[in-house]
């Protein structure tokens, strides 16, 4: 009878209840929120220069190595993050490939992020006025020299917004691997959960958690953003 | 100094350069003229390599230049193009737009580097705009800004490709002021434009383009003055 009372009282004061959860499991939310937020800061970095690679190969002047890069983009777009990763995980390791949790986390989130990156720079890339890469040729610069120095500033900064989403979108999917049993946070959530035996509270500190994340980051994209464009453009 | 042997350009099937030949030499100013179309950019884009012949020579300073081996960057440095549509850097600034090519390519100094580009902003009148960003300036100023930034690397001939056609008329002047007193210091220049006052008063030869061949070419008085061939009348009767 009490029991019960409580519970309902438990359920309308949903929020209090919530914030009591943080409270009590900060330690475990935190230690998922560090290994999710490592495992998108390394996917992301391991992505972008990977996704730089790709794009290179994408618009090079040697063919194979243009196949190379739409194939790979094609897959990586056309499976589930899930797919792949149980393949890194599980697959590879009935050949003796075998990974840590945390290194086929990454190897698959990064491998994917960069599939999208390498899309996004190159419409960056080829958004750059043809004019721009003329200019920069006829006062001597070779190729390299131009797309290190004319092109690449000017891509980088019309698709910082799309940057930044990639990199929002990169961290919520990083919960995927909670599944393989690496413990960020949707992993020490659910053992919140089996602790408390109860669903809805540990679930919205998950959430809150990740959008404090993401929040943070989209809004330091914008900062970054404002801080590049000061110069405008014609 | 500069000279093209039997040069044809296609795009696909269609053929914009059939056969110029063409010789500019030190210290001249030619100006070419022509309908759109005619093929008066495309030669001049040629004569940098910008767009690659389909057959014939550029020769430029005695050597052939469009070769696979030969190296185009380095004689791309001596030879300025000013462009339709400035293209100037819009992530830099003005000094940066202008001395990024000398640091880079010529590893000059940037001490030095700066020295030049604020005496050639000096000379085409925009030291005041060495710290400003493109989207700041004017049309006129973003040209004087592209002139000054090919004379950076000091070249040793000027291309100018319609150099006020993307001006509003009270802007042209200012350009032309600045493409005027670099041919009396001397420049070797290939212009082409639209301007027949301008190629009047400063051309030392104007070569008249249609069709993809050079239609006549001659003194601004013989061209201007007693033009001999049909097409030539037609376009100047137009224009004039």
């Amino acid at each position: 009878m009490f029991t019960t009372i409580r519970q309902e009282m438990e359920r309308e004061l949903i929020f209090v209840n919530v914030f009591e959860t943080i409270i009590e499991y900060k330690s475990g939310y935190l230690s998922g929120v560090g290994t999710t937020v490592s495992l998108s800061l390394l996917g992301v970095l391991v992505g972008v220069i990977l996704g730089i690679v790709l794009v290179l190969m994408r618009i090079s002047s040697i063919k194979p190595l243009r196949w190379i890069s739409v194939t790979y983009i094609e897959v990586f777009r056309g499976t589930p993050l899930l797919v792949q990763l149980f393949i890194v995980y599980f697959g590879l390791s009935e050949y003796g490939i075998s990974t840590s949790m945390f290194g086929a986390g990454l190897i698959a989130v990064s491998m994917n992020s960069a599939a999208y990156l390498a899309e996004i720079f190159r419409a960056g890339i080829q958004g750059v006025d043809r004019g721009q890469a003329e200019a920069a040729r006829s006062l001597g610069m070779g190729r390299a020299m131009t797309f290190r120095h004319i092109v690449m500033p000017q891509a980088f900064r019309s698709v910082l917004p799309a940057i930044g989403n990639e990199f929002v979108t990169i961290i919520k999917e990083t919960s995927i691997v909670s599944v393989i049993g690496l413990a960020d946070l949707m992993f020490e959530t659910n053992i919140i959960r089996s602790k408390t035996y109860t669903a809805l509270a540990p679930l919205l500190g998950a959430a809150f958690f990740y959008f404090i994340m993401t929040f943070t980051l989209s809004k330091g994209i914008v900062a970054l953003e404002r801080k590049l464009n000061k110069d405008d453009r014609n | 100094m500069i000279e093209t042997r039997e040069l044809h350009k296609s795009f696909g099937k269609n053929e914009i350069l059939k056969g110029i030949d063409l010789r500019i030499d030190k210290g001249e100013v030619v100006v070419i003229i022509g309908p759109s179309g005619s093929g008066k950019s495309t030669l001049l884009r040629c004569l940098n390599l910008l767009e690659v012949p389909t057959a014939g020579d550029v020769v430029f300073e005695g050597e052939v230049i469009n070769r696979k081996k030969h190296n185009m960057n380095k004689t791309r440095e001596k030879m300025g193009m000013v462009f339709q549509s400035f293209n100037l850097f819009p992530h830099m600034t003005v000094l940066e737009n202008i001395t990024i090519s000398p640091i880079k390519v010529k590893k000059m100094n940037k001490e030095e580097a700066n020295a030049i580009a604020m005496d050639l902003l000096q000379k085409v009148g925009l030291a005041d705009k060495a710290a400003s960003y493109p989207s700041q300036l004017s049309g006129g100023q973003k040209q004087r800004i592209a002139i000054a930034r090919a004379l950076a690397m000091q070249p040793h001939v000027m291309l100018f490709d319609e150099p006020t056609s993307a001006l509003d008329p009270e802007m042209v002047g200012e350009v032309l002021g600045v493409m005027k007193g670099l041919a009396e210091s001397g420049m070797t220049m290939a212009i082409v434009t639209h301007e027949m006052g301008f190629a009047r008063e400063v051309g030392d030869r104007i070569i008249f383009m249609d069709g993809g061949v050079i239609v006549e070419q001659g003194s601004p008085e013989q061209i201007f003055g007693s033009p001999q061939h049909e097409r030539t009348k037609d376009f100047l009767g137009k224009v004039l």
